[in-house]
């Protein structure tokens, strides 16, 4: 099968540390694939370098077997590939709706949208509000409360809503459940599937290896920089994972390099 | 491994008689709570009970506080303050701070005035290329500061030292007579014209500035652009992820106060007949426009306030200046009491913030 997110020879440098060393990827239509790795193994870079968010020094990457080189975050996203970040990407003093549909507004339909460019907040709220009773997590009363007086798990359900409700052809989470108590992960769980139902592929970083092993239909494992194997969860327990991806354990036809 | 996968869920089964409630919020029974929550959501409402009560304290203490001309007066002086006020929320809102616009100002009225009287150009065509130039300073800040990263409080102390500089370079620091602007290009004190009502005479200029900040609020509120100036200014790096090109608000944000400033010049023109390089503006434009935009309750770093507070900001600033020269006290009593308002108003602003935590 052709590859939907397809990265060769991924590199990335700050200053003395190579965080991607040719880095390879692929993620295939329709499936929920876990990238893991150790810490500073360079998940996060990879992840950004997929996002638009950092610039590879060299590599290529392909969307749907096309080239695309994404300069911005933005670039990612009009692509259709959107990304829950660690951090959220919120601002704390905006509202929800408008953290939401932060970079793509809505404008009201004639002379106050094209000429006065005036924000249709109603369309932007009941949209929101929707898409966050569809996380089921949200016992938000006010759509147009500030994010920062959220809490930590709540704000992460609305970075998760934002991602799930906007992406088209790929979404990305970056430790999506790490905030959030046993039952918002569940839900959060539960979307990463009804989002992967609806034909989108996900991109899952997580350090929760139940919930890795839980959901994903394949699993990316990241070392030193560069893709170490990828393994199917059905073949594999946890401990030989955590086993690849410190070094204890080599898998099979794979040398370690260097 | 499937053994492994349920056994991994199966702690999860824990939840079955729980809760299904989900969370709940508390209404807050306290009143200074409640208070402190209207502020959070209402950043302008504390420099607007300021105002009142200043204007009903002055009001009290001196008969001649509520007439048409004293309040007429109040407005026409901070109409300039009001325009550079507007120019300094903006920058203030992306986490910035622009020590140039008062040179930026003095700079832009003298291009005006010299285009007219040293090349012969018409008023008019002076003042749409001091419009432009203004900007264009206000756009070398903002390359300075997006681009090369700079800090925007050195690059603004530096061009502030610049422009000062090249204005009174260029201008060889000659004044241009209001007699002679009134004779040749009276375009250029357009703004200093007014309109009587009932013996009260307003000027232009305060319909300017109370537009500009009408204007402004507008675009702040209700626009995609004022939604990313405040996204910029909260946590630049979340913009930029969340899709917002922060490098180009920024350039914008600086070129618009440029603009701003220019404007401000122009009506310098207006209100004191001349065109002088060395108007007080030139230095204490900064300091003005800055005080009323933290009296005016937005924060310093960045991401809150509304620029209404800013307009409440200036006037209380105008009320205390002619309320206590009514009363007859000392006038330094007026800078120690906007001392006193400047800190009041940071402490407030730290307070309402709390509320997130």
């Amino acid at each position: 099968m052709e590859p939907i997110l397809k990265a060769r020879g991924l590199v990335k440098r700050y200053g003395k540390v190579t965080a991607l060393d040719r880095c390879d990827f692929d993620l295939l239509p329709g499936e929920i694939l876990a990238v893991i790795g150790d810490n500073g193994a360079g998940k996060s870079s990879l992840i950004k370098a997929l996002s638009g968010a950092v610039v590879p020094d060299e590599g290529e990457i392909w969307l749907e077997g096309r080239q695309v080189a994404f300069g911005s975050p933005l670039d990612a996203r009009g692509a259709g590939i959107e990304t829950v970040y660690q951090t959220l990407a919120m601002s704390p003093a905006l509202s929800i709706a408008d953290n939401m549909f932060m970079g793509r507004e809505l404008r009201k339909p004639g002379v106050m949208g094209r000429l006065f460019r005036q924000l249709d907040r109603p369309a932007m709220e009941r949209f929101a509000r929707e898409k966050l009773n569809e996380l089921g997590l949200m016992t938000i009363q006010n759509i147009n409360q500030a994010v920062e007086t959220l809490s930590g798990g709540q704000r992460q359900g609305v970075a998760v809503a934002r991602a799930a409700a906007f992406g088209s052809k790929v979404v990305i989470l970056d430790e999506p459940t790490a905030a959030l108590g046993v039952k918002e992960s569940r839900r959060v769980l539960e979307l990463i599937r009804d989002v992967r139902a609806r034909g989108i592929p996900i991109i899952l970083i997580s350090h929760n290896m139940p919930h890795v092993f839980e959901v994903a239909d394949r699993i990316h494992i990241h070392r030193l920089g560069r893709r170490l194997c990828v393994i199917d969860p059905k073949d594999h327990t946890m401990s030989d994972a955590v086993a690849f991806m410190t070094g204890a354990k080599l898998p099979d036809g794979v040398e370690e390099a260097a | 491994m499937a053994d492994e996968a349920k056994a991994a869920t199966s702690y999860e089964a824990g939840l079955k008689g729980a809760s299904s409630r989900v969370a709940e919020f508390h209404e807050d029974t306290n009143t200074l709570k409640k208070i402190q929550h209207w502020l959070h959501q209402t950043p302008s409402a504390v420099p607007m009970i300021v105002l009142v009560v200043s204007l009903i304290v002055f009001g009290l203490l001196s008969d001649n506080f509520f007439k048409a001309t004293t309040l007429s007066t109040i407005l026409q002086q901070i109409a300039i303050v009001g325009i550079l006020g507007c120019a300094q929320t903006i920058v203030i809102l992306t986490a910035g701070i622009d020590l140039s616009v008062g040179a930026i100002a003095v700079f832009s009225s003298v291009l005006m005035g010299q285009m007219t009287f040293r090349y012969g150009l018409p008023a008019e065509v002076s003042i749409a290329l001091g419009l432009c130039l203004g900007t264009a300073m206000g756009a070398v800040n903002g390359f300075l500061i997006s681009r090369l990263k700079l800090p925007p409080f050195i690059v603004t102390l530096g061009t502030w030292q610049i422009l000062l500089a090249s204005n009174f370079i260029y201008s060889r620091n000659e004044t241009i007579r209001s007699s002679d602007i009134g004779e040749q290009a009276p375009a250029l004190q357009f703004w200093g014209g007014s309109i009587e009502a009932g013996g009260v005479k307003v000027l232009y200029a305060v319909f300017l500035m109370i537009a500009l900040v009408a204007i402004m609020a507008y675009v702040l509120r209700s626009t995609a652009w004022g939604r990313h100036v405040y996204a910029v200014g909260d946590d630049p790096d979340a913009a930029e992820l969340a899709g917002v090109q922060t490098k180009r608000v920024l350039i914008q944000v600086y070129a618009l106060a440029g603009l701003f400033c220019a404007i401000a010049g122009w009506v310098m023109i207006g209100r004191f007949g001349s065109v002088s390089p060395t108007a007080s503006t030139g230095q204490l434009g900064n300091i003005q426009s800055i005080t009323a935009v933290v009296i005016g309750g937005i924060s310093l770093f960045g991401g809150r306030g509304s620029i209404v507070g800013m307009f409440f900001g200036a006037l209380i600033v105008g009320v205390f200046e002619m309320g206590l020269r009514l009363v007859g006290t000392d006038p330094q009593w007026t800078f120690f009491l906007i001392g006193v308002l400047i800190i009041f108003a940071v402490a407030v602003d730290q307070w309402i913030r709390k509320v997130a935590a």
